[in-house]
Parts: C-alpha cells; structure tokens; sequence
C-alpha cells in the first residue's frame, strides 16, 4: 500500500482543481479599473536601421491614448543580462544594450519598436497599424558562422564584432587533452546541430502594469517563473524603482519551461505606460507574438571528439560549440552555453579529460535562453551521441562501452574533471532497471516482429546526467552569476494551528502546492490541509529566486524544512512550558508533543494557540506568536541521472519514425510525491521526443521566422508518443540537502532526445543503411528518407 | 479581425443576394477563413454565413446512382454519412484535422479554398466529381485551377457536389508533422472505365491527375502496378517540410498504399 499522505505518498495535485475546472486565476484574467491596452509595432524586418517614426496618424486615431517610442524611455536602462561569462582572453564579453523599445536600429523579426496604447484591444491594433516605420533594411546575419566571417555585417555596430565570447573550460587542461588525442588508439568525431526550439508554453505572456498616484506604489503583474527577480532587475537596472515601492505579482501562470524566466521589454513597459498614463496597462502576446519574442531555446551547432582506447575506455573529450545568443542577451543567456553545458561533458563517465569550446554569437534571431534543460540537453545529446558512434566504429555493445566507463558506486563523491563534484549516484543500477523494464532482452524478436511488416526497428539506450538544484551562490558568484541562487520560505502558523508557508519558488505547473504541503504536514504529523502554499507575490513572500533548473524541492523545499524545523524548535519550547517539563524531554510526532516516556501530551493546536494567546507562556524567555523565516544556500548542485531507452520503427519508404516504446530508469534520490515525478517525467520526455523527432525554429536567409504558427512548428501531441515506462526506485538520495532530494523537472527533456536519434541509426544501420550515421534533429520523414538516400 | 456585418440567410437566393454586397464573401466552417481574418490577412465587410440553409447540407444518393454532397456539409457528417454507400470519401473526411475542425469545416469551404495540402481536392478530381454551383455545373477537371485558384467567379458559390461511386477507391494520406494536412496524398478510384488518381500536397500546380499511373493502374489495378513508375522532381512544392525529390518519392508510395488499400 503506498502512503496515503505526507512525504512518498502519490497524493492528487490540488491545484488541478481549479486548473482543470477553469477556475485558475492567470494574469490575463486580471482586469483593473480604467485598464488600457497595449500593443506593441513589431519589426517585420530581420535588420535595418530606423529612418524615422511617424505616430501622427495612429495618435489621432479612435481611443488612443498614447503611442510610445524609444524616445520616451531615454532615462530609462536597457534590460539587463543576470551573467557576465569571461572568455579565454580573459576579457569580459560583449555585453549590448536591450532597450525597451529599439533604439535606432531593430535586430529581429519581432523586436518592438512601438508601442500603442488604446482604450480597448481593438483600438490599439488599429493604431498600431497606422504607425509609420521608415526602415532602411541591412543584410541580417542568421548562421553562426556567416556571422563569426570577416566582413559580415554587425548586429550591434558598437561592440565591433558579433561574438559575444569564446570561451573555453577548462582552459588548463587544454594541452594535455590535445596530447591525448594526438596519442590515442581511436578517435570518433561528430558533427551535430541542436535544434533551435520555441518554448510554446500553454499560456502566452502577458502584463498588467498599475500605478497608485497617491502612493506612488508600482505593480506589474506578470507570466514570471520569479517575481523577485524581475522587481530587482527592473526596478534596480531599468526604471529604477526601490523594492518596497514596486511589488510583481505572477498568479497562475500556464507553463513556462524556462521561457518564462527572463524580464522581457514588455513588463517594463507596462510598468512605466502605467505611471505615465496614470491608467493601469495591459498586453497579452497573441500566439504569434508568442512564437516571434519569446526567448528560444538551444540553438548549438557542435563538433565533439571522443578519444578511446581500443577496448573502448574514454581518454579526452574536446568540443567546439557554436551557440546562438539571438539579437540581445536574454537574462541568463551567457550562463547557459557554458557553465551549465561545460560542467556536464563528463556525463555518467570517468573521461579523464576534457575540454570544451564555446563561441557565443549575435545573429538576427529572436533571444535564446534557458529552455527545459538548458545546456544539460546540449550537453547530453552530444556526448551520448559520440559514445553511440564510437562504440559502432569499435564494434563494442552500447550499453557495455557506458558500463565499462561508469563512475562505479564506491568513487563517490567524484571530482570531475569540469569542475564539479557528484556527491552520489549509481549509474549501473538505474542501467540494470532499464534494462529490465524497457525488456531489452525482448529487442531481437520484436525487431524480427517489425520486419515483417516492412519496418526497421531499432533500439537506442543513453545515460544522462544533470547539474540542478541551482545553486551554490558563492560558486556562482565566482562563475560570473549578478544574483544568489539560494532560496527562501517564510512558515507562519496560524491561531488555530493552520499554517501559510511563503515560498519564494513559483509554481507554474510542478506542483508545488501539493508537494511542499505534503513535507510541511510530515513533519509536523498533521494533514495536508492544514498547509497553504503561498508564492507568486512578492508583497507576501520572501525574496526568492524562483523557479527553473529542478531547484524547488532541492533549494525551495530545503528552505521550507529550515523554516520549519525553526517552528518546530519553537513550539517545542512552548510545548514544554506547558508540560511543565524540560525542552529536551518534548516529542513530537502525529501532530501532538509529549513528555518521553510519559503520557502527558498537548496537541499542536494548544500549542499554537498558546503561541498567539500567550497567557501562560514563558514571554521572560521567548517571544509570542509562531513565524519564522529560513534562507536555504545550497552547498552544492544537485546530480540527478539515469539511463533510458526507445524503440522506433522507420518506414523505409517514406522516412517516417514511430516511436514504439520508451523506458526510462532514474535516480532523483528521496520522492515527496511520486505521482508528481512521473508527471514531470512524461512532460519532459514528451518534449524531448518532440526536440528529437518534430519540432524544430527556421529562420529563412532574411531572418523570417518560417515556423510562425503551429501549421509548420510541430509540437508533440499525444498520438505521436507512446505509453512511458517509468521508474525511480533507484534512488541514491543527495547528500547534502535535509530532504535527500535531486529534482526531476528537466530529466526526461535532457535524456530522451539521444535515446530517439540513437534508436532511429540503430533501425537504419540494422537495417543496411550503414552510410548513415548521424541525422540532424529533428528527424523529420524528410530528413530520414533524404539521408537514406545518399 | 476588423470590424465586419454578419448575416445569416436561411435560402440560397438570400444568401446570393447578400452575397452582391461590396466586399461580402460566404462563410462555412470558418476553419480557414476565420483565422485569415483574425490575422488581418482577410478583410471582409460581409460575412454570409452558409451553415443556416438547409438546401446546402446533408448527403442524398441521385438517381444515377450519384453520391450528392451539400457545400454545407461537415467533414463529420460526411465521414458518417458516406461510410456505408462511398467509404472511400468518408474515411478522407474523417482524416481531416481533428474532431473541432471535422465538426466545423465543410466540404464546400474546402474545394473553394482550394488549399494545394487540402484533401477534398484529392477526392473530387480522383473521384470525377462535379461542383454544382448557384449557376452552373462544373466537371472536377476543370474547377481546379492552381494553388487557391479555382474556376469559381465572384460571388458564384458552390451549392452541391456530385460523386460518381467508383468500383473500389481509397485515399492514402502523409500528414505534414505540423499541420498535419497532406504533406502528399493520393486518392485512386477504380471505375468500369478507367482508373483515376489525384495527387494533392505534392505539386507547385495544385491537386493534379497522375496520367501515367492511372495508365498502369488501368492495365492492373495491383499495387505493384505502381511500382516501375516514378514521377519527376520538377514543380513539386520544396518547403521545410520536404524537397521536391521527397514529394515525387510520396507520390508513388502513397498511390501505392492507396491500390492496396482499395483492394
Ligand atoms: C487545425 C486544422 C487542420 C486542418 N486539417 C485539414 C486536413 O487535414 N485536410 C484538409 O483538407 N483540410 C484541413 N483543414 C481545413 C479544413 O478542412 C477547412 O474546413 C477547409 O479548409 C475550409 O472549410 P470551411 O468550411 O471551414 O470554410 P471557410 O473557412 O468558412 O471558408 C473558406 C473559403 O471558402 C469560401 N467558401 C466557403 N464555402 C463556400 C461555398 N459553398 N462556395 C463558395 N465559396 C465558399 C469562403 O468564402 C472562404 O474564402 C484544417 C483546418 C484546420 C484549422
């Protein structure tokens, strides 16, 4: 029987409740009196230099408010980048200006050049229409290396060059992995793209600004995975408001896998309309807007070289990786490409040495940031894909060559050689459960199953690592982070017992309110309930970092036992006042303290109630009332892992891929709710399976986006996807965090996508199609048929 | 969308009527339409809806034996109508988009749009079908005209189709990833006198006949029939979605399939 509550039990979300009966309260749903609307002039070119602007005609029209252009926000800064990344020079890289609204020259199709604002939606639209945009068009840059070629032209005149940095890590150990590549047995190198992807979170982005005159108060309400970190980015580096006179707000908020992480132009200038218009101010993207500004997702074109042993014994990795920053740097854009994509090339593995080259480049292309992963996907499909080739050109096992350079159980805590220290994990154990669940040992007979039906079947398997649990804050301090990553939890007990626990993490779909409440109710031995989960609002939280990098649990959840642990501390002072006993006799457990070994008890509620009412209370030696507040830094990231495998079919006649089956074995270390972490993992393998198989953003020569809609960016949909074999039972818990915990968000989109890549040149080379050994993703019936072919 | 009147007729001479208004254009399921305007692409000053004449909808059998299609008819309906007397077209419909546009779009707002991915193209010129419109009848072969273009005038709309049931038929259908409207598809239809198959999604021209297969197919209406033939690259749609070579290479499988499942 599993736990029916508290810590372990596969308990129902609660908030499906209000999300699954429309009762869900987004930031579109707010409306405020006297709210106008913006809509935003968006550049229809991937480049050029602005002329001249004329609002004459939008101004005079219908309903009109205000038509805003950069010349309105010339006090005002640009939105700031969260992570500076030093290169191999040691120079700073570059760093442009992202005005509100474009400043001389627009640098995408979709930057925002104006901005209307109108009594109604209709009558913005309308205006914006009628603004006149004089642009001289320039020759946009879109590939990375065009970009990188002497003479092309700049997407910011003024940093002089369009690499952002070349960085490379660990630049000391350069020389010896060049060595050990020169003296190596076998060499295997790979060249692969990882495929530009638009985030499509269910619900748009949308802002509402409002001013208080009288008080000169500010308010943004917005589709943020972190208020507190928007309200101190723009507030301190945009519009310069203090804290306590700007509070942000993000309700309900439909999904964000990342993209919802970064302060985009559109909430600073909701903030500002609204002072300078004194109406509160709304704008909702369109779908469209949504495909064109919202920051994307991966984007690297890699060259990886994995250097072996003749029996198959990893001895150096070198890469050299050109990653795509878009137009502007988005907020932790820099970060992603290189610390969180560098540290992670060891993998599952012992490689003695690597080294890892990164240029980051400007194009013509909306922002690319943090996406569902991001950097660990990038990471994990090049490494898994190498080991793949590497043990086909070696003729050994895949799943023998990954055992064979496992970091075995008794090597932990293990020092990589990029830098980080996995304090624990078991990768042949999450091995040996996939293999039994994905019943591998099944392949052979099913393959002959499918080929008599005219398909080619093939059976792909990798291993995963990720860095989460962001972060330490003083290691990233050293990395070049400008914010702390540690998390908060403020736990206030109630009168009557009842408890609100504000968190600073956000919850945007990961379920937070059910999980966090079931740790809460453990340790005090009270029902769920009795646990409200506050976040969103920075009026009544603690300043957190929020939420992304399956950190909630590991820093937020950490942050809350902290708290807690203070309230039980406290409670348990009170709890002996009243027993008449000494503090260190007090036990608590169901919800009641006793005197060990006695049975003199008070319940939980007495105590708090006592806590509020202090009329026998030791007041000479503590204070009233049940409130107390932790700050968590984590000591270390956290290293989820594990080990999946899939199943396709590949229609030879028309390239076509079905995914059969997909299994995959992880270790998140302790489970609050399992039901939750198969979720997670069913989300993060369907977009994985997406990134590998459908989805993928083009750019045209002229930096027009082709994948603008859902008619030709194809999203994952449930037909395309099999039922998923999960499992977690092979848990090595964290060692350094109270709850034992790793995180499980971004596991199944980190780890998939070679799995499907793996299994599909499995199917081709099984298949006699032995030419064939790697295809870009997504691998599209086109791209298969086509590479069939040569 | 801009602002636009919307009118809803209950007789095909109101709706004509209406339809002589300035800038006025007819509405079925909206699956198309809809979202032109809603992207300002489309304009209209009148919106004529179709879906409130009865003359216009539902399926009857002719005296000859004709499958009769109002142009008012839902994908869904077809798909339930015609599956006993014409499975063939109504397992096309019932692959159209999903269960929301199925129980939207019709078939009239289809052949009008003319979409060079649509599949009812497939299925009227495959078929032999005939457009019957407020003036006049005309034969498949002469309605399709080019991508979006058909011989329809302005303010003509098409009030009925007309297939003649084949012998055996079958639509086999490659759906593009994202759309999943028909990357390529074709539509084979097996008559006493010949065989017809329609190619849609695959060329720059629109939905066209594939003369050489229906040649073969009407030696030996067999799957390997198809084998030996191959179609050039030249004019077939090259998107990011497929190239040309991919297209010409779905037009012979998918007419393939669709022999084999026609038999
Ligand atoms: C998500 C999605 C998926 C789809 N998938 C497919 C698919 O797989 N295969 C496929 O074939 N189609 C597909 N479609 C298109 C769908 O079949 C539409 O129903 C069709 O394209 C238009 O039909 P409608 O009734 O909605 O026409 P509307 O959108 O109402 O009108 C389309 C055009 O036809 C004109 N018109 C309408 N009726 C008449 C008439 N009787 N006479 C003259 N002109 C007329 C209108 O003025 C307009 O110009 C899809 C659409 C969507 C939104």
């Amino acid at each position: 029987m599993p736990k029916d509550h508290g810590i372990g039990a596969p308990m129902k979300r609660r908030e499906d409740v209000r999300f699954l009966t429309g009762k869900g309260r987004y930031t579109d749903d707010i409306n405020l009196p006297g709210q106008a609307y913006a809509v935003f002039v968006r550049s229809q070119v991937a480049h050029g230099r602005i002329r001249k602007i004329d609002t004459a005609e939008a101004e005079a029209m219908p309903g009109v408010l205000k038509v805003f252009t950069s010349a309105d926000f010339a006090d005002k800064g640009g939105v700031p980048c969260g992570w500076l990344v030093t290169g191999r020079d040691g120079q700073p890289m570059r760093e442009p200006k992202h005005p509100i609204l474009a400043e001389g020259k627009v640098r995408y199709v979709g930057d925002a050049i104006a901005a209307v604002v109108a009594e109604t939606p209709e009558q913005a639209r309308d205006a914006a229409e009628a603004v006149i945009v004089d642009i001289e068009e320039l020759p946009a840059v879109i590939d990375m290396k065009a970009a990188l070629a002497e003479g092309a032209p700049l997407v910011h005149d003024d940093l002089g060059s369009n690499l952002c940095y070349d960085w490379g890590f660990v630049e000391e150990n350069r020389a010896a992995v060049d060595e050990a590549f020169a003296k190596a047995d076998h060499v295997t190198t790979l060249e692969l793209v990882n495929n530009r992807l638009v985030p499509n979170a269910m619900e748009p982005r949308c802002a509402v600004g409002d001013y208080n005159v009288a008080t000169g108060d500010h308010t943004l309400y917005t589709t943020s995975q972190n208020p507190h970190v928007i309200r101190l980015l723009m507030g301190a580096f945009v519009l310069s408001i203090p804290e306590h006179k700007l509070r942000v707000v993000a309700p309900d908020v439909g999904g964000g896998f990342g993209s919802k992480i970064f302060h985009y132009v559109e909430e600073a200038f909701v903030t500002q309309a609204a002072k300078v218009l004194g109406r509160p101010v709304k704008w909702t993207a369109t779908r469209s807007e949504a495909f064109m500004t919202d920051a994307h997702g991966r984007d690297h074109v890699t060259r990886i070289e994995l250097a072996l042993s003749k029996d198959g014994e990893f001895q150096a990795i070198r890469t050299e990786t050109h990653a795509n920053m878009g137009a502007y740097l988005s907020t932790f854009a820099p970060s992603i490409p290189t610390w969180l994509h560098g540290t992670l090339m060891a993998g599952n593995y012992r490689t003695p040495l690597i080294y890892v080259n990164v240029k980051a480049v400007f194009t013509n292309t909306v922002p690319v940031d943090a996406y569902r992963g991001a950097g660990r996907p990038e990471a994990t499909y090049q490494l898994e894909r190498v080991i793949d080739k590497a043990a086909r050109e070696l003729g050994i096992d895949p799943i023998e060559i990954r055992r064979k350079n496992f970091i075995k159980p008794d090597q932990f805590p293990y020092q990589t050689p990029v830098a980080v220290v996995y304090d624990t994990g078991n990768y042949d154990a999450t091995m040996d459960k996939l293999i039994e669940i994905a019943d591998i040992a099944g392949f052979e007979k099913r393959r002959e199953e499918s080929a008599k039906r005219g398909l080619l079947r093939g059976l792909g398997v990798n291993c995963y690592i990720e860095a989460c649990g962001i972060a330490p804050s003083n290691l990233v301090g050293q990395l070049g982070a400008r914010a702390g990553l540690y998390e908060s939890a403020t736990v206030r007990v109630n009168a009557t017992g009842g408890l609100v626990v504000m968190t600073g993490s956000h919850s945007h779909g990961q379920g937070h309110e059910t999980s966090f409440a079931q740790v809460v109710a453990d340790m005090i031995g009270i029902p769920e309930d009795m646990v409200e989960i506050v976040h969103g609002d920075t009026a009544n939280t603690p300043m957190g970092m929020g939420t992304y990098g399956s950190r909630s649990l590991a820093v937020g959840g950490s942050a809350i036992v902290r708290a807690t642990q203070k309230i039980i501390a406290k409670a348990k002072k009170i709890a002996a006042h009243l027993l008449e006993a000494s503090e260190a006799d007090i036990e608590l457990k169901d919800g009641k303290f006793s005197v060990a070994g006695t049975d003199r008890s008070v319940a939980w509620g007495d105590v708090c109630l006592a806590a509020y009412v202090p009329h026998n209370y030791p007041l000479e030696e503590i204070e009233p009332g049940l409130e107390e507040t932790a700050f968590y830094d984590p000591s270390n990231f956290t290293y989820p892992a594990g080990a999946y495998a899939c199943e396709v079919e590949v229609d030879p006649e028309t390239g076509k891929v079905t995914v059969c089956s997909f299994a995959a074995a992880d270790d998140f270390g302790n489970v609050v709710n399992p039901m939750i972490v198969e979720g997670q993992v069913h989300g993060g393998l369907a977009q994985g399976i997406g990134q590998a198989l459908l989805e993928g953003a083009v750019y045209d020569e002229n930096g027009q986006l082709l994948t603008g809609s859902f008619m030709d960016y194809a999203m994952p949909r449930a037909d395309d996807l099999p039922f998923f074999k999960v499992d977690h039972s092979c848990a090595t818990p964290c060692t350094h965090n109270p709850l034992g915990v790793k995180g499980c968000g971004e596991a199944g989109a980190i780890g998939s996508p070679p799995a499907v890549v793996n299994a599909v040149i499995d199917a081709l080379q099984r298949g006699g199609y032995t030419h064939v050994t790697h295809i870009d993703m997504p691998l599209t019936p086109a791209r298969v048929w086509a590479a069939m072919q040569r | 969308m801009y602002n636009f009147d919307f009118v809803k007729p209950t007789t095909l001479q109101d709706a004509i009527a209406a339809l002589s208004r300035d800038e006025a254009m007819p509405l079925a399921g909206g699956q198309t339409l809809i979202p032109s305007m809603k992207q300002r692409l489309a304009a209209p000053s009148v919106l004529v809806s179709l879906t409130g004449i009865p003359e216009l909808k539902g399926v009857c059998r002719a005296d000859d034996g004709a499958v009769c299609i109002g142009a008012a008819t839902t994908h869904a309906e077809i798909a339930r109508e015609t599956a006993a007397i014409y499975p063939a077209i109504a397992a096309l419909a019932g692959g159209i988009g999903d269960p929301a546009v199925r129980n939207r779009g019709t078939i009239g707002g289809s052949l009008a749009n003319n979409d060079p991915s649509a599949c009812w193209p497939a299925g009227v010129l495959g078929s032999g079908a005939t457009i019957v419109t407020n003036t006049r009848q005309i034969a498949a072969d002469d309605f399709f005209q080019g991508m979006f273009t058909t011989a329809l005038e302005p303010g003509e709309i098409i009030t009925e189709i007309r297939f003649p049931v084949p012998e055996a038929a079958a639509y086999a259908k490659f759906e593009q990833p994202a759309s999943r409207f028909a990357l390529t598809g074709a539509f084979v239809a097996k008559f006493a006198d010949g065989v017809r198959v329609a190619i849609t999604g695959a060329s720059e021209g629109g939905v066209f006949r594939w003369r050489e297969a229906e040649e073969a197919l009407g030696a030996s209406f067999s799957p390997e029939a198809v084998d030996g033939l191959s179609v050039s690259a030249d004019g077939m749609i090259g998107d990011l979605h497929g190239t040309p070579e991919y297209r010409a290479n779905l037009v012979r499988v998918m007419t393939r399939r669709a022999v084999a499942r026609a038999q």
